[in-house]
């Protein structure tokens, strides 16, 4: 058995296990992390296949921001999981249903009938080809309007959910640093002259007498 | 070197060898892992060490100094100290996260170092994609500190969770940002080529290389990287995940002995990650400054020596930040500046007036 086997068999284990209890786990916030444990693995398989670049944008977009954030939101919310699985028994038709036929999609694909996978040719790849750098010559100039247009598509979303959510209170009593640094002295004090102020004479102790 | 080791294990093997030849690959770069990881953990010690002496001279005091000669025995001491501690563990906190907590902190801050060449050849894996993979586990780091704020069931290791997933986030938007435009002049993201890329220039004809690095035409990212390095992980002035002041200790609140330390010693390693990486992009790694001095592994301890001064340097001398100022550097200074610099450096390139060939 070749050790890459061996890797594969391990990565495959452990993701079927973590994605298992991602939806087992009865604690939110360790599901999320076997998310993350099997986003990990997943990422490890598809560097076997030679797709370092997609595994290291799994781990750093998937893992690195989009998990945290998610961990962030799920860690603040107080879930009720036995409120949660109150109707398990009602939704578990359409639910079954439903996984069913995705059980049955992702057979038809991997059976590879329609996508000629079985007839691909085996890759016998250079020593110095990067999976990175081929990647990038076919996304920037074979499909490069495609992709401006969908980097476009996602500013737009990038703005839109700013715009959706920014709101400016009334009442806020933020401070602007700009404004903080942008300060001068004169602006908070103001030094005025005026004729120096002398003590009158006490009055004399004899005037009363 | 793997040429001379194998053979002799045949022969000391015999007829076991070939029990033990699917699991060698393992075997032979756990022994590499071993050669550069205890280096790297005497250095975590030593850092510890100089930090407070640096600190101590800053301030016109003596630092350390009672342990061993010179006080050099401080750090062993400080080891053994939280070695014989106690963990403990608060009644309401989730065992096995609390648990989790310090290991997901160090596990990134050690597996970095894996694509990070010391000098030609120096390297235990000379991977292609060696940018990406240090761009990729250093964004798994955060969760050491989610998940030990979260498992602590603590209000101020929750707090200091919070700040560092805000923080670490943002500071590695700025960071890879700046990154890319060391990409773009070394057209690698192997780490090896990255330097050789910088051994090349008009000043490097001249016989002083130091012009040539990445630093000088690369200025404002240089800054970019080397303050979001500190932000990232969370050193003065930015050290508001634990600053003692406003939650003591953050997400380590509720740690003690080698529990604690595991978050020390990734803090320190991640402070000598980041140096390597920075004498990697944009110092020139193990190359000479000067054309009649050689190269080598020299070099570039030296420079990481440099940036970590930098680094207890500026923690004695900066008040910390404030939450909201760290918040707005990174997003409205760092990444309109760094995505103007990718603009400039990409029409720089386009130019005649070029100095990338």
């Amino acid at each position: 058995m070749e050790f890459k086997t061996i890797l594969f068999y391990i990565f495959s284990v452990v993701t079927v296990f973590a994605a298992l209890r991602v939806i087992t786990a009865r604690n939110p916030v360790h599901a999320a992390l076997f998310l993350v444990l099997a986003f990990f693995n997943m990422a490890g398989l598809w560097m076997l296949l030679q797709a370092e670049f997609l595994a290291l944008a799994l781990i750093m977009v998937y893992v690195g921001a989009v998990m945290v954030l998610f961990l962030f939101v799920v860690m603040m919310l107080d879930i009720n999981i036995e409120r949660i699985r109150q109707g398990f028994w009602n939704n578990l038709p359409l639910g079954a249903l439903v996984g069913l036929l995705m059980v049955g999609e992702m057979a038809v694909v991997l059976s590879g009938r329609y996508f000629g996978l079985a007839s691909l040719p085996p890759q016998n790849l250079p020593a110095n080809y990067s999976n990175t750098k081929e990647l990038a010559r076919v996304l920037y100039t074979d499909y490069a309007y495609p992709f401006e247009i969908a980097s476009v598509i996602l500013l737009v979303a990038i703005i839109a959910a700013v715009m959706l959510t920014l709101r400016r209170r009334k009442d806020t009593k933020a401070m602007h640093p700009s404004d903080q640094i942008a300060v001068k002295a004169k602006d908070r004090m103001r030094i005025v002259k005026m004729a120096p102020e002398v003590e009158l004479p006490a009055p004399s102790a004899k005037q009363g007498e | 070197m793997e040429a001379m080791v194998v053979p002799f294990l045949e022969g000391l093997l015999g007829s076991l060898w070939p029990l033990v030849k699917p699991v060698w690959p393992l075997i032979w770069t756990l022994l590499k892992i071993v050669l550069i990881l205890s280096p790297l953990l005497l250095s975590v010690a030593y850092l510890t060490f100089w930090e407070r002496k640096i600190i101590g001279w800053m301030q016109v005091r003596i630092g350390p100094n009672r342990v061993g000669p010179w006080g050099l025995l401080q750090p062993i001491a400080d080891g053994l100290k939280l070695f014989f501690k106690e963990v403990l563990f608060p009644t309401a906190a989730d065992k096995k996260l609390f648990v989790l907590g310090p290991v997901m902190a160090i596990a990134p801050a050690l597996a970095a170092w894996a694509v990070i060449p010391f000098s030609p050849g120096w390297v235990l894996a000379n991977v292609d994609a060696g940018v990406l993979y240090l761009l990729a586990i250093s964004s798994v780091g955060v969760y050491g500190i989610i998940v030990a704020g979260w498992a602590s069931n603590s209000k101020y290791p929750f707090f200091g969770a919070m700040r560092a997933a805000a923080q670490m986030i943002s500071y590695e938007v700025s960071m890879g940002l700046g990154l890319i435009t060391v990409l773009m002049v070394s057209n690698s993201l192997n780490l090896t080529e990255i330097v050789s890329a910088q051994s090349k220039g008009l000043f490097a004809g001249y016989g002083l290389g130091l012009f040539s690095w990445n630093w000088l035409p690369l200025l404002p990212m240089f800054g970019v990287y080397l303050i979001s390095g500190v932000a990232e992980t969370n050193r003065a002035p930015f050290d508001v995940v634990e600053g003692e002041s406003e939650i003591v200790a953050g997400h380590m609140v509720e740690y003690s002995g080698m529990a604690f330390a595991m978050f020390f010693l990734a803090e320190y390693a991640n402070m000598i990650l980041i140096s390597a990486m920075t004498s990697v992009f944009f110092l020139g790694g193990w190359l000479s400054p000067v054309g009649f001095l050689p190269n080598g592994f020299h070099w570039m301890a030296a420079k990481m020596a440099a940036i970590l001064f930098f680094f207890l340097w500026i923690r004695a001398t900066f008040p910390r930040y404030r939450y909201d100022q760290i918040m707005r550097l990174g997003w409205k200074v760092f990444v309109p500046l760094t995505l103007v610099w990718i603009l400039v450096v990409g029409v720089w390139m386009m130019s005649p007036l070029t100095i990338w060939k």
